[in-house]
């Protein structure tokens, strides 16, 4: 046991001495989510638009300046012709263009209807159909308090409810998904380099002719990082619930212990890479360049499983990042009990156990 | 010149000694490019949706048929109660309930309006606000065909001011997303490889101990960077042929703009982004301390860079952090000249901005390597 400590103590030292692996540690996490919480977001703001107005009536100035008045909406500039729309779009100045055709007014009063055009800069897909169902938002609310003869009379309306996140805090969702990711990422990558690199440095070899269990050569690589993994998720969590104002509605005991096994879950993998490969650099580009986008986009976080292609449904199964996610949204955000999420715990546990009898496997304590 | 030459050509050797990695930096691309963008996808279609129809009248049955044929939601339940369907979207089997209550299809008729209640799991923000802008959709198109609409409707003489709206979408009529994201994730395999490689590479003539006897030759340290820039330069080129290939085979884009400037783009990026890998392989002791300097950068680049969330978007900060990486003046060169056609004046600061990456990053590298310890 004090022979345990101290190379416990030893891989400490390892850890601290380098300041570029506190960087990845720590740093990461503090910029991810930093990141996420106030520089990213799938919403739409301060979008550039150009309004081209042919009739410049009382109507189209009044919608012109409700759209200036928006806080989606910059409005650049009133453009006076057509050609000039298609250099807006090739510099990319705009991401869109409103045209009113001539008598808009006087269309709108004598024949009843008048039309406006969209124009939306469709190399951005997404952020286009954002901006043309705001636009259709304000001028439908327009039409509805000017002419409400125009309007149905009979009406279903519809009251919506944000369930979990009365506030429409957009940080919400990503922060399960950074959690998932940065344990996974930085927890894996830094185990998977501790092992190859006593091979690599040829001090293995002191390790297994010393009286130490080779299997306590193991136990005393996970645990430091098993308790720097503990802190960098209090760090985090301390970080989304003080900087980011999420509220934690689950049992923080369920949280913490549901995160223990992730970790051990991840440190798992990392044995097992760091087992397998014969240098660091092979196994820092297996942890690393291998795994990032695979762990980005299986998660689920930024892109919704559901719509994937049948195969990556299924890969994305074997992606212990993804039950860790669904695990914190139930526990974390919705604040869930423990019988809501047994499946993806026993799944976890499935895998852990798994990679670990691999790593334990490959685990050679002969030279060849 | 010469000497160039033959450093040139030692590195080239050192490279195609190496199969596994060089199989490596041309297959893990093309794989990539082929696999990811098919699993990046916004266009939510399978909402799945949970129904309390406590009114059971023509009118809710007939609501929540338009609903299910509209292609667009799943129906996974027909709750008894609110209570009863909030436990669909705890387990996570619905993303949302409507609640239709009692008395619906009277008092629609009688009041002229009824509210239905839509209740979302909002931790997924993108897939609560898209679906419940199709269900509002649905709806609004429910109400212009409701009979009693119909009815009245054409008695009265044509009320004044209804605004047709129409919309167009230029370069991509149909909205489709790969032809967002296949151009950005391209840019992001170049930097991946482009980044790492160069990253891990005068860090290991430093581990071997090779880099005393580079040290020690009278080749100057411009002829040495160069020498180390060069042939990844070549395999960046190679990749980027690759990667657009990839695109015109796999998913049919062209690009609409010169493709001779495309690629002249791509050699003054590539030179920038390598210039960067340079820097930090000077400022690194081992190939491990290099990898890590260049994840934790390249992870910053690709979140801020806006390959997959808009800069405009972010908050002035952010955008100008978003300005100081080449990957997002790349990315957008990249995506103004496939798929709009810009042409060099519509580009002209955003290629000022590498130009000047690739002269700083380069001359700090050149700077920071020393020749004596």
């Amino acid at each position: 046991m004090k022979q345990l400590l101290v190379f416990i103590r030893k891989e400490f030292y390892h850890v601290f001495r380098d300041p570029r692996t506190l960087l990845i540690m720590f740093g990461l996490p503090v910029v991810q989510i930093i990141l996420f919480g106030f520089a990213l977001t799938s919403e739409v703001k301060n979008a550039d638009i150009l309004i081209l107005d042919h009739s410049n009536d009382v109507q189209t100035i009044q919608i012109t300046s409700k759209i200036k008045a928006s806080s989606y909406f910059i409005v650049h500039g009133e453009a006076k012709d057509n050609p000039a729309i298609e250099n807006y779009f090739k510099r990319g100045t705009v991401k869109c263009v409103l045209v009113f055709p001539p008598h808009f007014s006087s269309d709108l009063f004598h024949n009843g209807s008048a039309r406006i055009q969209i124009i939306a800069d469709g190399s951005d897909p997404n952020t286009a159909k954002t901006i043309i169902n705001y636009l259709t938002a304000i001028i439908s609310d327009y039409q509805r308090e000017n002419f409400p003869s125009a309007t149905l009379p009979y009406q279903i309306t519809t009251e919506p409810r944000m369930l979990y996140n009365e506030d429409d805090n957009g940080s919400l969702n990503y922060i399960p998904g950074v959690m998932a990711l940065i344990l996974m990422l930085v927890c894996t990558a830094l185990t998977s380099v501790s092992i190859v690199k006593e091979k690599e440095l040829g001090t293995m070899e002191v390790l297994l002719v010393s009286p130490f269990k080779p299997v306590m050569v193991l136990i005393a690589k996970a645990v430091p990082y098993f308790l720097l993994s503990m802190v960098n998720f209090t760090l985090i969590l301390l970080l989304s619930d003080f900087l980011l104002h999420i509220e934690i509605r689950g049992n923080l005991l369920l949280l913490f212990s549901e995160s223990a096994l992730f970790i051990l879950t991840c440190l798992s993998f990392g044995l097992l890479i760091s087992n397998t490969t014969n240098a660091q650099q092979t196994a820092l580009l297996i942890s690393m360049m291998g795994m990032m986008l695979p762990t980005i986009i299986f998660t689920g976080f930024l892109f919704p499983l559901e719509n994937m292609p049948r195969i990556f449904q299924v890969i994305a199964n074997i992606v212990p990042s993804k039950w860790y996610f669904i695990i914190v949204k139930a526990v974390m955000l919705k604040g869930l009990g423990f019988r809501y999420v047994w499946k993806e715990t026993l799944v976890l546990i499935g895998m852990t156990g798994l990679l670990l009898a691999i790593a334990l496997k490959n685990f050679k304590i002969r030279l060849q | 010149m010469k000497k160039l030459g033959f450093l040139l050509q030692k590195e080239f050797r050192q490279i195609f000694r190496d199969k596994t990695i060089l199989a490596m930096m041309i297959a893990v691309p093309t794989i990539q490019l082929i696999i990811i963008p098919q699993a990046m996808n916004f266009d939510i279609k399978n909402i799945n949706i949970s129904i309390v129809d406590q009114d059971h009248s023509t009118y809710s049955q007939k609501l929540i048929s338009k609903i299910g044929s509209s292609g667009y939601f799943r129906m996974i339940s027909a709750d008894l109660s609110y209570q009863q369907a909030l436990q669909h979207i705890e387990n996570g089997t619905s993303d949302l309930v409507l609640e239709i209550p009692p008395g619906f299809e009277r008092n629609l008729v009688r009041e002229g309006s009824q509210k239905i209640g839509i209740a979302v799991d909002a931790i997924n923000g993108s897939k609560a606000s898209i679906g419940g802008a199709y269900l509002n959709s649905v709806i609004a198109d429910f109400n212009a065909n409701l009979e009693i609409n119909q009815v009245t409707v054409p008695t009265n003489p044509a009320p004044a001011g209804f605004m047709d709206i129409t919309y167009s979408n230029w370069y991509n009529p149909l909205a489709e997303y790969k032809y967002y994201i296949v151009p950005g994730v391209l840019v992001l395999l170049l930097t991946l490889i482009g980044g790492f490689m160069s990253a891990l590479n005068i860090v290991r003539e430093k581990e071997v101990g090779t880099i005393e006897q580079i040290n020690v030759t009278p080749i100057m340290k411009w002829e040495f960077i160069l020498g180390k820039l060069i042939p990844f330069w070549i395999i960046g080129m190679i990749v980027f042929t690759v990667g657009l290939t990839v695109c015109w085979a796999v998913y049919g884009i062209v690009s609409v703009g010169s493709l001779p400037m495309l690629y002249a783009m791509a050699g003054i990026y590539l030179i920038a982004l390598l210039g960067f890998g340079l820097l930090i392989s000077t400022y690194s002791n081992s190939q491990v301390q290099a990898m890590f300097i260049a994840f934790f950068f390249i992870l910053i680049f690709i979140l801020m860079s806006g390959l997959f969330t808009s800069v405009e978007s972010m908050p002035a900060w952010a955008r100008f952090i978003s300005n100081l990486t080449p990957v997002t003046h790349f990315i957008k060169i990249v995506r103004m000249i496939m798929l709009k056609g810009s042409g060099l004046s519509d580009i002209k600061t955003e290629l000022g901005y590498i130009l000047a990456f690739g002269i700083i990053l380069n001359g700090w590298a050149i700077w920071n390597y020393k020749k004596t310890s």
